[in-house]
């Protein structure tokens, strides 16, 4: 047997040489993405910004363009993918299934990135990520998408059989841990929406070699939504998982409870791919009673998990603060947190991103009568960096400042400029967010190259305070891409140059079984931590300070919708 | 760290829940409740919804159907581009189409009345996006979409499109007057 197996002497990981390999080549794609698609992003918020407004109009639509799918899809799912292989291989201790096929996949997702990209800088195919029918674009543009699909596709179905081997060869006892069972719920989800991909692209791609005479418009945007907003659900699958890993990693946080937080995953497993539906709220001819139960997740069911994610996570933070006696007061666990840390920063500006902006903007414009305030105004962009940028890219900035030094065998290049990196990267989008929802609310639309219509017929002034907005935006958008900058410098700078520690070892044993900890749960009421039988009272009173904003929020927005003109 | 090793006792499903977190989820699912069911609510005591109605139509037909309500209804025209401004009968049909890069034609609505406005696309997916009311819709090729509308205040409105539809999107931008009866 060849030597196949290093344990990391620092994290006590296991690693299986194929899968590292893998995770690395995947790690290094989504970062060489992640950066060609943040200067994209920088040019379209100059753009957006009046009196910069820097590229023409056709300039503008083709960058809007590749922004969207090279941040949307490219990024994401090459780390994801990288993330799969990591949650099942090296937290399993097993061996990877079929690496060779994990070659393949990652060659097609090249090859597919690689087509479509093309497709948009040629010009031909500035039709945004969305493109919906009848705007067409060129055939490669969709083939492309096809073929990166089928290679995630592959991915995915990688981890599953990891899955399976480490459960047949025993690496490990018990249940999986949960940060792999929100990674199996990641990869679940997957599988739904890279279907609903397959199901709208390749009749698209027919259409658009003539094939097929028409794509309906409306069952366009049905379908495409379950690629389109599922594959953020991915996302928020992924980066949970991330935050519960983080928690592990830097404060040795164990979850409060394994049967809250899995079942809260369950629910989003369940419930979480029917938001197609937050698409098509003003969209003509779907039945009021499809939109409610498919806009809320079926009763907010999903909404619910991840509100309770969102007292789970630092709730477990809060309790092993505490059991290291740092309990004082409320809020004493957080006022000692590790801040100087950047895998913990990044981590929880995460968490209080995604959960403070990101998800009750997205509750509250999910609404079905509230969306018609929303829809299509540059409000959803500011929502959606809440959730995809400030959430998912910042929780796996944070995980990637971990694991790459971890994966690399070599020391953070750089360690200072990591320490300010999240606090960059995370105050400068979430002024952005503000700015961008700001600016909906005063009524500008998202892609839109000239919130000023020049050479329209008419002439029409949004408020002083929307122009105001849109520079404000420019300007965190520099201060988030300087965030951005600096976590590529410090990630290519470790891997480039970073100083060595000891060099990988590998060795033909088999790693010893993967146990639980030692230690009996029973809750931890017993233990004497907190306030009143609440062992993570800070966090509930945090949960609670959130559940306030959400309300107060709620009812503003109705009650704005009951001033307007009255339709029915 | 053991969120990332397998949990702690194999029966993991049988430790007690700590208090905080029953309590959380308890109020997290009745606000739930309560934003699910404020959806239906609106449908009944709110005054703005839109129905679903919506019919399938060629959109030749619905162009057809646009010029023939431009013809009757016009009441004068504007801009160097002659576009015709529509005072249809209060409470009567309102056709919108929307095409690249215009939408046609300018409305002339009394307030307080209730129309049935249509809104359809000629060509490829459009916004139809009121300000500074800040209201939102979808519009498709080959669906004629149906509100009944109410504009309640007299003024100048600005109809924008705000879905993306090419490189003039920009200049699509049109007018809706609502005048004292």
């Amino acid at each position: 047997m060849q030597p196949q197996f290093r344990t990391c002497p620092d994290t006590g990981l296991v690693f299986h040489r194929p899968a590292e390999n893998l995770i690395k080549a995947n790690a290094v794609a989504a970062v060489v993405f992640l950066a060609v698609g943040g200067l994209l992003g920088l040019l379209v918020a100059l753009t957006r910004w009046p009196a910069v407004q820097i590229l023409n109009a056709e300039d503008f639509y083709t960058v809007l363009t590749g922004h969207g799918v090279v941040m949307l899809l490219v990024w994401i799912l090459f780390f994801e993918v990288a993330l799969l292989y990591f949650c099942s291989s090296v937290l399993l201790r097993c061996r990877i299934a079929t690496p060779r096929l994990g070659w393949v996949a990652f060659a097609l997702m090249i090859i597919g990135a690689a087509i479509t990209s093309w497709a948009i800088i040629d010009g031909s195919s500035s039709v945004m990520m969305t493109s919906y029918v009848p705007m067409p674009a060129a055939p490669s543009f969709y083939f492309g998408l096809i073929l990166f699909a089928v290679g995630a596709l592959i991915g995915v179905f990688m981890f599953f059989g990891t899955l399976a081997i480490a459960r047949d060869e025993k690496t490990y006892e018990g249940s999986i841990p949960l940060v792999t069972f929100g990674a199996l719920t990641a990869a679940i989800l997957a599988v739904f929406t890279i279907a609903c991909g397959a199901i709208i692209l390749i009749p698209t791609w027919l259409w658009s070699i003539g094939y097929i005479s028409e794509i309906d418009p409306l069952m366009y945007r049905l379908v495409w939504w379950g690629l389109g907003h599922t594959s953020q659900q991915i996302n928020v699958a992924a980066h949970v998982s991330v935050w519960y890993a983080v928690a592990a990693i830097v404060f040795n946080a164990k979850p409060m409870s394994e049967k809250v937080s899995r079942g809260a995953f369950f629910l989003y497993i369940l419930f979480i791919s029917v938001a197609s539906a937050h698409h098509l709220l003003g969209d003509p001819g779907l039945s009021t009673e499809w939109k409610i139960f498919n806009t809320s997740y079926v009763m907010y069911l999903a909404v619910l998990a991840s509100l309770v994610h969102g007292l789970t996570v630092p709730g477990s933070i809060e309790v092993a603060q505490r059991e290291k006696g740092h309990n004082k007061g409320l809020f004493e666990w957080l006022r000692k947190a590790p801040w100087g840390n950047p895998v913990f920063s990044g981590m929880f500006l995460s968490l209080v991103g995604f959960g403070f902006i990101g998800g009750i903007s997205g509750v509250v414009m999910g609404s079905e009568q509230v969306n018609f305030l929303i829809h299509n105004t540059i409000y959803v962009p500011g929502h959606f960096h809440a959730t995809v940028v400030l959430g998912t890219t910042l929780a796996f900035m944070a995980m990637s400042l971990w694991l790459v030094p971890v994966l690399f065998r070599r020391k953070l290049f750089m360690p200072g400029l990591a320490k300010w990196q999240p606090w960059l990267f995370g105050i400068g989008t979430a002024l952005q967010t503000f700015f961008m929802m700001g600016a909906g609310t005063l009524g500008v639309s998202r892609r839109h190259w000239d919130m000023a219509f020049t050479g329209s017929a008419f002439e029409w002034t949004y408020p002083g305070m929307a122009y105001t907005m849109m520079a404000l935006n420019g300007i965190s958008a520099i201060i988030a891409v300087l965030g951005g900058i600096a976590f590529v410098v410090v990630i290519v700078g470790t891997v480039l140059f970073g100083q060595k520690t000891s060099p990988a070892e590998y060795s033909a044993t088999r790693p010893g079984i993967l146990l639980g900890p030692a230690e009996s749960l029973s809750g931890h009421s017993h233990v004497g931590l907190g306030v009143k039988g609440f062992p993570a009272p800070g966090t509930f009173v945090l949960a609670m300070f959130l559940l306030l904003i959400f309300v107060v929020y709620f009812f503003v927005n109705y009650g704005y919708l009951a001033s307007v003109w009255r339709f029915s | 760290m053991s969120a990332i090793q397998p949990p702690a006792k194999r029966v993991w499903w049988k430790q007690p829940v700590d208090r905080v977190e029953i309590v959380w989820i308890a109020i997290a699912l009745v606000w739930c409740l309560i934003m699910f069911l404020f959806m239906p609510y609106w449908h009944v005591y709110g005054e703005q919804n839109y129905s679903g109605e919506a019919y399938r139509v060629n959109p030749q037909d619905y162009v057809a159907k646009v010029n023939e309500f431009v013809e009757e209804y016009t009441v004068r025209r504007e801009t160097d581009q002659q576009i015709p401004v529509v005072r249809p009968p209060a409470g009567g049909d309102v056709y919108l189409l929307a095409r690249l890069w215009q939408w046609y034609p300018i409305l002339e609505l009394e307030a307080g009345e209730t129309y049935r406005f249509h809104v359809s696309s000629a060509d490829w997916q459009h916004g139809l996006s009121i300000q500074p009311i800040n209201i939102n819709f979808q519009v498709l090729p080959g669906y004629d979409m149906v509100l009944n509308v109410t504009p309640t205040e007299p003024g100048e409105y600005a109809v924008v499109c705000n879905e993306y539809c090419g490189v003039m999107h920009h200049t699509m931008m049109s007018r809706i007057y609502v005048v004292d009866n």
